[in-house]
């Protein structure tokens, strides 16, 4: 394997979003070493994948397009290897979003990102509960609705349920909390925010991602 | 189901962590890296920051004192205190803020919230805004730590603040802060009916019926209190068995 594989070395993609500090913390507490690069071409030489990300959809896809990290990350997820979005993320996976009237976006997942109904306090801001889909080894440890740290204004519309791994409730509707298919998912909370739960999912990412074992089955 | 947030407040004078009543007698209450941690342990939603050192020589060391509090928790980081630009906003989140609190530059120029939350997203802009009882149902905002009248509305102020891109507005009464009586839960209850962004409520917890007030009548989604956990009145655990007794959703301590 590779020297990155060996030392433990996480890559997560720096386009200009906001506080990666947490994020590089939370990798650190997994027992893992985290590399913040701008660099699109350390993307083909990672085992495992970190797109953090605030602010809104047409910002981030921008800057991931200025940062030239779109082909590559599109490569990457086709490889099969492990990718962990995160709040936009994740919501970048899909194929497009409301916010400012239409964003394309990556499209490695059908669906696209709507805003949660008029008349509902926006953003959805603070700690709510998440159900679990399937009690899967990506869930190791962490008790089924459990609290995670929310905050977005918009959320994900998966085309296909068995996209949805686990859900929370706000607005009085069910909106997806993670999604994932094959060896890629995506939180709409901020685990790196989430006290112990969020760490140990960190944890759980990585290590399954460090063993080579199927992330979302 | 979503939890309402209780977030314990420091404001830090020269790396201290102080606590005025009616914004100025001041009293000592410990390092604020040390009470993060504390308080993230003790169950702690959320934490917010406000760095009210009036000298600008100063400055340069909040933000290592920003990223050493951030450093040591995994909740939540508001930040605040002599935010003046998108550019301070810049450096704040990336000394490991998740937020940032603006207050008299936005009233001085309202365009540093559009530009701050265009830039870095509406969540992490927080308007906080100090309030003055003038007359029945009607607030004033001052800036400046409580010095300056502006002569604004305070509910016509809630509202531009948020049409301008604000992603939560942290509410103030002057009249009750440090008081321990009380928030102003009409001033609250005014701001939530104009208002569909996130509000917090601040200055005046001394009981937690107080904080049930407000975030029942009041329609805060969120409490800020300073002076009840300091000095080790109450502790995070004892408010939120209160409120889950009382029917409002809690986060657990852990």
């Amino acid at each position: 394997m590779t020297a990155i594989y060996d030392n433990k070395i996480v890559t997560i993609i720096d386009y200009g979003a906001g506080n990666l500090r947490s994020v590089a913390r939370a990798v650190s507490h997994a027992g893992y070493k985290p590399l913040i690069t701008s660099d699109p071409t350390d993307i083909p030489e990672a085992w495992s994948l970190i797109v953090p990300g605030v602010g809104a959809a047409a910002d981030t896809m921008h800057n991931l397009q200025t940062g030239s990290f779109i082909e590559p990350i599109l490569d990457y997820t086709k490889s099969g290897r492990p990718f962990l979005g995160v709040c936009m993320g994740m919501q970048a996976l899909f194929d497009s979003s409301d916010e400012d009237g239409f964003q394309k976006c990556l499209g490695v997942l059908a669906g696209k990102i709507i805003r949660f109904p008029e008349g509902s306090i926006i953003p959805h801001m603070g700690w709510n509960t998440v159900r679990f889909g399937n009690e899967i080894p990506l869930f190791s440890n962490i008790k089924n609705e459990s609290y995670f740290y929310f905050v977005h204004s918009y959320h994900a519309v998966p085309d296909n349920n068995d996209n949805v791994l686990a859900e929370t409730q706000y607005a009085s509707k069910y909106v997806p909390a993670i999604v994932g298919k094959e060896n890629l998912i995506g939180t709409q909370f901020h685990p790196e925010k989430s006290g112990q739960a969020g760490l140990q999912l960190y944890k759980n990412f990585l290590d399954l991602a460090y063993e080579q074992k199927s992330i979302c089955a | 189901m979503l939890t309402k947030r209780i977030i314990p407040c420091f404001d830090v004078d020269h790396g201290r962590v102080v606590k005025g009543i009616s914004f100025v007698e001041l009293r000592d209450a410990g390092d604020p890296v040390e009470l993060a941690t504390q308080y993230d342990a003790n169950g702690a939603d959320e934490l917010v920051f406000l760095d009210i050192t009036a000298s600008s020589d100063y400055r340069d060391s909040v933000y290592d004192l920003i990223a050493e509090t951030a450093d040591q928790i995994f909740i939540p980081l508001t930040v605040g205190g002599g935010v003046r630009s998108p550019e301070d906003v810049r450096k704040m989140l990336e000394h490991g803020a998740d937020k940032v609190s603006i207050n008299t530059a936005a009233i001085e120029s309202p365009q540093v919230i559009s530009d701050s939350a265009r830039r870095f997203g509406p969540q992490c802009i927080v308007v906080a805004m100090d309030a003055k009882k003038i007359a029945d149902s009607k607030w004033e905002i001052y800036t400046h730590g409580g010095r300056n009248a502006t002569g604004l509305d305070a509910i016509e102020w809630a509202q531009q603040a948020t049409d301008r891109g604000a992603g939560e507005l942290l509410i103030t009464s002057m009249d009750t802060d440090g008081h321990q009586d009380g928030y102003d839960i009409d001033l609250l209850r005014t701001v939530r009916n104009t208002v569909d962004v996130p509000i917090i409520a601040s200055g005046g917890a001394g009981t937690p019926e107080h904080l049930y007030d407000a975030l029942t009548v009041g329609g805060a989604d969120a409490v800020l209190a300073a002076s009840i956990f300091h000095f080790g009145k109450y502790t995070i655990q004892d408010l939120k068995n209160y409120l889950q007794r009382r029917g409002l959703p809690m986060r657990p301590v852990e």
